[in-house]
């Protein structure tokens, strides 16, 4: 039952990394805590632990899903498995 | 699928005057103001099973401060934790004032002023009925009380990226649980919701809920934007909170905001304020410092403090017990001595958040019943008055 990445909520395009660390090209077990069930994802980037994977293809102007509420908008195009942080997602607020 | 738990229905409380219960039954010295808590500090020494809450405050203070600082006070001696209370000040006005304030709770309270009488007869006069105090309530017994006698409050701390993922959605299981059987509950920190304000707003149980907590929220907005002199981005989240791997200051306030499961709030209750709209969770404007809140949180009644904590805050409290969790497998083993309840089987998928809410469940209640928490037996007592401005 172990898992890799969790992901909060069924709207979430981005899941969040459990383990030490996950390498490109990793197959990777995903958790979907909403409704206890799981699905997988390879990913492209070296991901550590607590920091964000995008679950599904992203352009700039899109906005980011966690908890199932807008936490930023991406400003640089993100692919599938990319490590998503500071460098391609800004807050709204400011 | 995994087995429901039966929810207890009551847990051993201190049944007190005015129809409360009390998780604990405690004996309190209280200081009116800060040079007090020398005499304070003496009879809670000369008498055994008493305790002295000491604080820096309480002279020269006046307006919506002063207000606040007798709100607290007041509050802190009528929590049903207490069981009865010896007020001491420096003067006769303002000690009475706190007194009569407690005595409406039907509680045994006597008040003491030191000018005209100095510190040692003071001492002297007040250890005797703190003696008295003790005796008494000493043959208190706990009794069956509903589960709708507790009133939980929460505020996490030292979070990090688990805190968000596990230990403040458990507390949200907790809450969702709770709720529907008739208990209190109670979150606060006002800025850290910055980010997440407006769906805040939205779990408003009626408009004039939701309207209040935008007002509240927007005056402290206000403040900020006033003291600061640029936007929060440096600031918030912080770089440590970024390097753990959060992008936004909403992505941080969502963390937070999990902590309230899917529960609305009937009110918004100004600082240290007694809710008074009935069962169910109030929004308190409070301080994000952890000791601040709590205290601010037990001085409105709440009776059982939940702290979920990432990197593993120690923070208690003198009245209202404060039971942390954590869902941080390296703040389980580094310093095991401050968890109450382990919930770092989430992150491993050994543990979903409905057994995580059980198990705290469980955790609340045996604490409710008695046990001590980590923090009392490591002998946390942060007491800390919120202040609103300098005083005069």
């Amino acid at each position: 039952m172990a898992t890799d990445i969790i992901i909060h909520d069924k709207k979430d395009n981005v899941g969040v990394v459990v383990i030490e660390k996950i390498t490109p090209k990793q197959d990777c077990k995903c958790w979907i805590m909403e409704d206890d069930s799981s699905t997988d994802i390879q990913s492209m980037d070296e991901i550590p632990l607590g920091h964000k994977i995008a679950m599904i293809d992203l352009k700039e102007g899109d906005t980011i899903l966690k908890y199932g509420h807008d936490i930023g908008k991406v400003v640089k195009s993100i692919k599938k498995g990319e490590h998503v942080h500071v460098h391609n997602v800004k807050t709204k607020k400011w | 699928m995994v087995k429901k738990m039966e929810i207890p229905k009551s847990f051993l409380g201190f049944k007190r005057e005015n129809g409360r219960a009390g998780t604990r039954n405690h004996v309190i010295i209280l200081p009116v103001d800060d040079i007090s808590n020398a005499c304070a500090e003496a009879v809670a020494n000369n008498i055994k099973g008493t305790i002295a809450l000491p604080h820096s405050y309480g002279r020269l203070q006046f307006g919506a401060d002063l207000e606040l600082h007798f709100r607290t006070m007041i509050g802190t001696g009528s929590n049903p934790n207490v069981a009865a209370v010896i007020v001491i000040g420096i003067e006769p006005k303002w000690t009475k004032r706190i007194v009569d304030g407690i005595a409406k709770t039907g509680k045994p309270v006597e008040g003491f002023h030191i000018e005209r009488t100095g510190d040692i007869g003071t001492v002297m006069k007040a250890s005797k009925k703190a003696q008295e105090f003790v005796m008494w309530a000493s043959e208190k017994q706990r009794e069956e009380c509903p589960i709708s006698d507790l009133w939980i409050s929460v505020k996490c701390g030292e979070s990090d990226t688990t805190s968000g993922l596990a230990s403040n959605p458990t507390v949200g299981n907790l809450m969702d649980k709770l709720e529907p059987l008739g208990v209190h509950l109670c979150f606060g920190e006002t800025s850290e919701l910055t980010g997440a304000e407006k769906v805040c707003a939205t779990r408003g149980a009626t408009k004039e809920a939701s309207d209040k907590f935008m007002k509240t929220w927007s005056a402290y907005n206000d403040f900020i934007l006033k003291e600061a002199t640029n936007d929060l981005s440096e600031s918030q989240p912080t770089a440590g909170n970024i390097a753990g791997g959060l992008t936004t200051i909403e992505e941080k306030a969502f963390g937070n905001f999990q902590k309230i499961g899917s529960c609305k709030f009937v009110d918004v209750l100004e600082p240290a304020e007694e809710p008074t709209k009935g069962k169910g969770l109030y929004f308190m404007d409070t301080s994000s410092a952890a000791a601040e809140c709590v205290t601010l949180q037990a001085a409105a009644g709440f009776n059982i403090h939940l702290f979920p904590t990432g990197q593993g805050n120690i923070v208690g409290n003198p009245i209202e017990p404060v039971v942390k969790l954590t869902a941080n497998p390296l703040t389980v083993k580094s310093m095991g001595e401050h968890i109450d309840c382990d919930v770092s089987k989430i992150l491993s998928r050994e543990m979903n958040l409905s057994e995580a809410g059980d198990k705290l469940i469980e955790t609340t209640l045996r604490v409710a019943n008695g046990r001590l928490t980590c923090a009392e037996a490591l002998g946390h007592r942060e007491f800390v008055m919120t202040k609103l401005y300098r005083s005069a």
